[in-house]
């Protein structure tokens, strides 16, 4: 609310929530830091667990597995910052990614195949752009449509076969960046960009007004519509990349790829603190979120606990982070 | 004349116009398909869906939505069948107050969570459709309970009938429908959810308690979804950790929302809905017939639930117009 009038810089926004308190005091109510000390808390039991834990190349390589949904937690938050939800992300992969390997195996040229995909990706963050902006209904339901019908067409178009892709083309979580996995790298990097433009970009702080109030941020002359249309388009493009990465990670598609992703995306936005009704939240946040839950998960993994009750861990910490969330922020009321 | 104009501008039957058109095209293509036997196929694809449709429609009446069904109706088949599985000696229709109890409890524990905590009933129902599901795995240990285990007696309601060849668990879910008939119009507590999804701080201050109809129509939704799940174990025969109602929410929302429950709370009924699910019905029983592959299920459920979405928007702005042309 009060981000608009002086020039704010993004140290001067991180501290805007209580300006009468000292530094620490703020910092240790921001949801940023629950995140932070859970995200040690994990490490320390992780490490005890298994001595493997200490083996930073062993984090990375796990986290490549979860790569893939962290990029596009990061988009998720900006669009729950702006008031809305995409719950067709994980759909969005499959497709996108049925597409491109469809069109690459009946003989299409690799860099136009990868555009189909890419494009598709756009296509489909259009689509819930055009029913949620240009028809006014609610992104919930609508991406739950979307989430179904994107899934649905994946299946029609790979049936129950899975399509490889070129070798060539496979294993980019095998290669190497200065010691880190590629699709660390993507991670990362998008997490400094997308962070920068969030916090420290008009566009990204018009962002925060629209989550907060969209009637007062539209009479204050941001073009809501545009902002969002950029957002589900971005969340398209970055779902289909997404897709193709775990195309070439598992080296074949198949209708279910990213199945259940939702899930993982939106806990990693949640359990760094974004505001599930808009207008709070952080990449920061979601960014060790993300690995946060790689190292609950790969240590339930050590810990030789089923996949099932790993999803069901996961569901309690979906619930758990959300209360968090919202118990905070109700401490910390501007 | 004013009888027949309010008939045909009521969304039940702008469905009902929709299952005649449907069925009449795949029958001009297919004949098979309008026949006595084929009307039973249909009608032995929706009783589960029918009445887990029911309690869906409460919910998203009370402006809020549950993801958690096919999850509920998964554990609460499983904690039956193990029952029927390990306690054979105790009679097999305690199994419906089993998973009908189970579904009721965890219902209720989607509506603590939105009601105590006050957050959004997508994102609790989403992590709860995953817990659930995990739960499911962790109490029966990841095998599936087989044929042999679940009663005969308990099958044999999906075969044999009382009358005119329909099976009971088709009278079942007919009967769920009259009671959320009665339930809707009739009872003070039925109309108080409508009362809430239109308006919830007018509800409020007009004395209606929404915590509690917040926590009675998630434990409703959760008890159907309980029975749908002793329903299911008699409709197959067997229950499955992974399979048993997965993927049901998404049917289910389609189903409703087609129906004419608006999305924004506070408008449904119990007829409109009934023909959503016989709409999903027929479609269901004409793709195997028009030699359309059942790959192609998910995106049309997909397409059905925006598509509705279309026709709410639509029907919703003609409501606003009439509005304003009374007052001009």
């Amino acid at each position: 609310m009060s981000t608009t009038g002086a020039p704010t810089t993004p140290a001067a926004a991180m501290h805007e929530a209580a300006p009468a308190r000292p530094v620490w005091h703020v910092a240790l109510v921001r949801p940023e830091t629950m995140t932070l000390v859970l995200l040690i808390v994990a490490i320390i039991v992780a490490s005890y667990l298994s001595p493997y834990f200490l083996d930073i190349g062993y984090i990375l390589r796990s986290f490549t597995l979860s790569a893939e949904f962290a990029l596009v937690a990061l988009v998720l938050t900006m669009v729950i910052i702006a008031g809305e939800i995409d719950l067709s992300p994980a759909s969005n992969m499959a497709l996108s990614a049925c597409l491109f390997a469809w069109a690459q195996a009946s003989g299409i040229p690799m860099p136009i195949a990868i555009a189909i995909g890419l494009l598709a990706g756009l296509a489909m963050g259009a689509l819930n752009a055009f029913m949620v902006i240009a028809l006014q209904l609610p992104s919930i339901i609508v991406t739950i449509g979307t989430l179904t019908l994107y899934r649905g067409l994946a299946q029609i178009i790979a049936g129950d076969k899975s399509i490889r892709v070129p070798d060539w083309f496979i294993g980019i979580d095998k290669v190497m960046v200065l010691g880190i996995p590629v699709p660390v790298v993507i991670f990362i990097v998008a997490a400094l960009v997308l962070g920068l433009i969030l916090a420290g970009t008009i566009f990204g702080r018009q962002i925060y007004q629209i989550g907060t109030n969209e009637v007062a941020a539209r009479y204050a002359g941001i073009r809501t519509r545009r902002i969002k249309l950029t957002l589900f388009l971005l969340i398209g493009l970055v779902s289909a990349v997404a897709g193709m990465m775990t195309a070439s990670r598992l080296g074949s598609v198949r209708y279910d790829l990213g199945l259940g992703g939702e899930l993982q995306m939106v806990l990693m936005a949640m359990l760094g603190g974004t505001y599930i009704f808009g207008g709070r939240g952080t990449i920061l946040g979601t960014f060790l979120a993300a690995w946060l839950l790689v190292v609950v998960s790969t240590g339930m993994t050590v810990a030789n606990l089923l996949p099932a009750i790993q999803l069901t861990v996961l569901g309690v910490l979906l619930i758990v982070a959300i209360i968090a969330t919202n118990f905070i922020y109700s401490r910390t009321q501007r | 004349m004013n009888i027949v104009r309010s008939i045909l501008v009521r969304r039940e039957t702008g469905i009902a116009v929709m299952i005649v058109l449907l069925c009449l095209a795949v029958g001009l293509y297919k004949p098979q398909f309008l026949t006595l036997n084929q009307l039973r196929v249909i009608l032995l694809l929706v009783p589960l869906i029918m009445i887990v449709a029911m309690g869906q429609m409460l919910v998203l009446v009370a402006r809020h939505v549950d993801l958690s069904v096919g999850s509920m109706l998964g554990l609460s088949a499983m904690l039956a069948g193990m029952m029927f599985r390990d306690m054979p000696y105790i009679p097999w229709p305690v199994g419906f107050v089993v998973a009908i109890g189970a579904g009721a409890l965890l219902g209720l524990l989607n509506g603590a969570l939105v009601t105590v905590f006050k957050l959004p009933a997508i994102i609790v129902t989403l992590g709860t459709l995953n817990l659930y599901r995990g739960l499911t795995f962790i109490v029966s240990d990841a095998r599936q309970v087989d044929r042999q285990f679940v009663p005969s007696a308990l099958k044999s309601m999906s075969q044999t009938s009382p009358i005119f060849g329909i099976p009971w668990i088709i009278f079942m879910a007919l009967g769920i429908v009259l009671l959320a008939w009665w339930f809707t119009r009739h009872t003070i507590v039925g109309r108080q959810i409508f009362a809430l999804g239109s308006n919830p701080s007018a509800a409020e201050l007009r004395g209606v308690k929404v915590n509690q109809i917040t926590l009675l129509v998630f434990t409703i939704s959760g008890a159907l979804s309980g029975l749908a799940g002793i329903m299911y174990a008699s409709r197959w025969g067997f229950v499955n950790p992974s399979n048993t109602g997965a993927g049901f929410e998404f049917q289910v929302i389609a189903a409703v929302v087609i129906g004419g429950v608006s999305i924004n709370g506070g408008v449904g009924t119990v007829p409109g809905v009934m023909l959503g699910v016989l709409l999903l019905g027929c479609v269901a029983a004409a793709l195997p017939l028009l030699g359309i592959p059942g790959t192609a299920q998910g995106a049309i459920y997909g397409a059905i639930i925006l598509v509705a979405l279309l026709i709410d928007r639509s029907v919703r702005q003609q409501g606003i117009a009439s509005l304003k042309m009374v007052r001009a």
